[in-house]
């Protein structure tokens, strides 16, 4: 499959060059990736027809539950983590999901917005929890080993690296199942696909698991790599933040999420750095630019193996 | 032989109106019956309690000796019953295989929600079987074309062919003829009837036009008020006095205009 070996080529060289590129992009590219499994995750609901506004809720629960494990117990495992965060937000996702999943369009994206909204609230509330300075995590160790400064950014990227090629093959995968391959028809007509004899509340109702699940990790991830949590990663500009580089990535491949990630990272650090007042602006500007020129998102530069496009009528 | 699907005493009203009361029935296996009767009265609301859409008030619906009656129209299609619908109901932006191929796994597909994860949709069997059904219902020149910019005789088929990738014994088709024009009317009449033949499919269709009922039915059934008033071969049914009256019109000539569109 050329799809799964320009991944494994990609995954490889990123591996190997990690250690001679700067610092600062190695940690700017630690974080785009942890993102990217959050727009990973969003991509999964947007093929249903899906967008929500609330993804951050995921993210902080992930990012939360890992500062609390490290913080309460001790453990600062990177594997472990990963896996306490995506199971964290995997539960929430699957109780959120008993509501979420019988609403639609703009009743979805403000529900979900709401949700995230709640947990916002309670940690601002939350005096043990650092209120709205949240609380510092201790830095990762894996299997033992304890890297520090530069070793310990190289070892954060390498884990997120292979979190992502782990989830960029198992997202794959769903996305030729018949859960994950039925999104299109479900956004094209419900009625039909309940026909068919299956449930599309039950069908979404995994996407958003799994949507929760990849938020988690990437929280984690991210929790991780700042060192840091707070309750700004469940805000509302957080959750538009992904949805912002889920339409710039666009939801026709896995692949699209990790280079549209990357690439709102980079254009936001150049921004900051060129207009630090208003640098807003460039990213808006991009935005507009990618509707207007990339319908379909930076992924569509990428193409999208193995789908042609059907043909006209003739 | 028995009957493949027996409905007694069916009843459906909502709140005073009384949509459909008192029909029972035997159809026996691969019998093709054609249902005919004037808008409202009863047809649609018949169908849809035997797909499971609507659950009666009263009665009992019983499918190859199970009883059906109320179940969630999800279960009544994996036990063997699907329908088609008078607006022909497709996936517009996908293309007429892919269409097929979705409907091929669903029907192929475990009722698990991981293995439903973990299957993939195109599989050998799954697109060997879409193939067919285009093949069968004669859609191959549009196989990769988009399902909205097909015309609309070719939605019809395609419709029904998505019901019949799920291999069921009795298929329900909501007037399959509605809004095709005069002259294409008769030759799709013609690939569906053919092809549900082969495939051994028991046919329940609702239709307003009186010649395509006499050609294709073995058995008509009249409704008028919500009840079945003759049953019975397309001669004897369509010369009933009452069905004249109420349903076909005093002169029956074959090509009399048909009735079109029900609520």
């Amino acid at each position: 499959m050329p799809t799964h070996l320009t991944g494994a080529l990609a995954f490889l060289v990123l591996a190997a060059i990690a250690p001679v590129l700067p610092a600062w992009l190695v940690s700017l590219a630690t974080i785009s990736l942890a993102n990217a499994l959050v727009v990973l995750g969003l991509i999964v609901m947007w093929r249903a027809g899906l967008v929500s506004f609330g993804q951050a809720l995921y993210y902080a629960a992930g990012a939360y539950a890992v500062a609390l494990l490290s913080r309460s117990t001790g453990i600062t495992d990177g594997f472990l983590m990963v896996i306490v965060g995506a199971a964290a937000a995997t539960v929430v996702a699957f109780v959120t999901g008993f509501l979420l999943a019988r609403y639609r369009e703009i009743f979805f994206a403000m529900l979900s917005l709401a949700l995230s909204m709640i947990l916002y609230g309670v940690l601002v509330k939350s005096e043990t929890l650092g209120s709205t300075d949240g609380f510092n995590v201790a830095p990762a160790t894996f299997l033992g080993y304890a890297p520090h400064g530069r070793a310990l950014g190289l070892a954060l990227f390498w884990l997120v690296l292979g979190v992502c090629a782990l989830a960029a093959l198992a997202i794959g995968a769903y996305f030729r199942s018949v859960a994950g391959a039925l999104a299109l028809p479900i956004r094209d007509n419900e009625i039909r696909v309940e026909f068919l004899g299956i449930s599309v509340n039950r069908l979404i109702h995994v996407k958003l698991a799994i949507a929760g699940a990849l938020g988690g990790a990437g929280g984690a991830l991210a929790a991780l790599a700042i060192s840091h949590v707070d309750p700004e990663m469940a805000y509302w500009t957080t959750s538009g933040g992904f949805v912002f580089v889920t339409i710039l990535a666009g939801a026709g491949s896995v692949a699209a999420a990790f280079v549209g990630s990357f690439v709102f990272q980079l254009v936001r650090s150049i921004a900051v750095d060129l207009l630090p007042a208003t640098w807003q602006m460039i990213l808006g500007a991009v935005l507009l630019l990618t509707i207007l020129f990339l319908p379909d998102g930076l992924g569509s530069v990428l193409a999208w193996p193995g789908r042609k496009r059907p043909e006209r009528p003739s | 032989m028995s009957a493949i699907l027996s409905v007694e005493a069916l009843e459906k009203s909502f709140g005073s109106l009384v949509a459909a009361r008192d029909i029972s029935l035997d159809v026996p296996p691969e019998q093709t019956i054609g249902i005919i009767g004037a808008n409202g009265a009863g047809k649609t609301t018949f169908i849809n309690m035997i797909t499971g859409h609507l659950r009666p008030s009263k009665g009992r619906i019983r499918f190859e000796d199970r009883d059906i009656t109320g179940r969630p129209s999800r279960e009544i299609t994996r036990l063997g019953i699907s329908r088609s619908f008078q607006v022909a109901q497709i996936f517009p932006s996908l293309t007429v295989f892919e269409n097929v191929c979705a409907a091929a796994a669903v029907a192929r597909g475990s009722a698990s929600a991981v293995r439903q994860a973990a299957t993939p949709l195109r599989s050998d069997a799954t697109m060997a079987e879409a193939e067919a059904v285009i093949a069968l219902f004669q859609i191959a020149r549009y196989r990769d074309s988009r399902a909205a910019t097909l015309p609309q005789g070719a939605r019809k088929l395609l419709d029904i062919g998505m019901a019949v990738t799920a291999w069921p014994r009795l298929l329900l088709l909501d007037e399959p003829t509605s809004g095709i024009s005069i002259e294409e009317k008769f030759d799709i009449m013609e690939v569906v009837m053919t092809a549900l033949k082969q495939r051994r499919i028991t046919v329940l269709f609702v239709e307003h036009d009186m010649e395509i009922v006499s050609r294709h039915a073995d058995r008509v059934l009249a409704f008028h008020d919500g009840t079945v008033i003759a049953d019975g071969p397309p001669e004897s049914t369509l010369g009933d006095a009452r069905v004249q009256a109420l349903i076909v019109g005093t002169r029956l000539t074959l090509g009399a205009p048909a009735q079109a569109g029900d609520a």
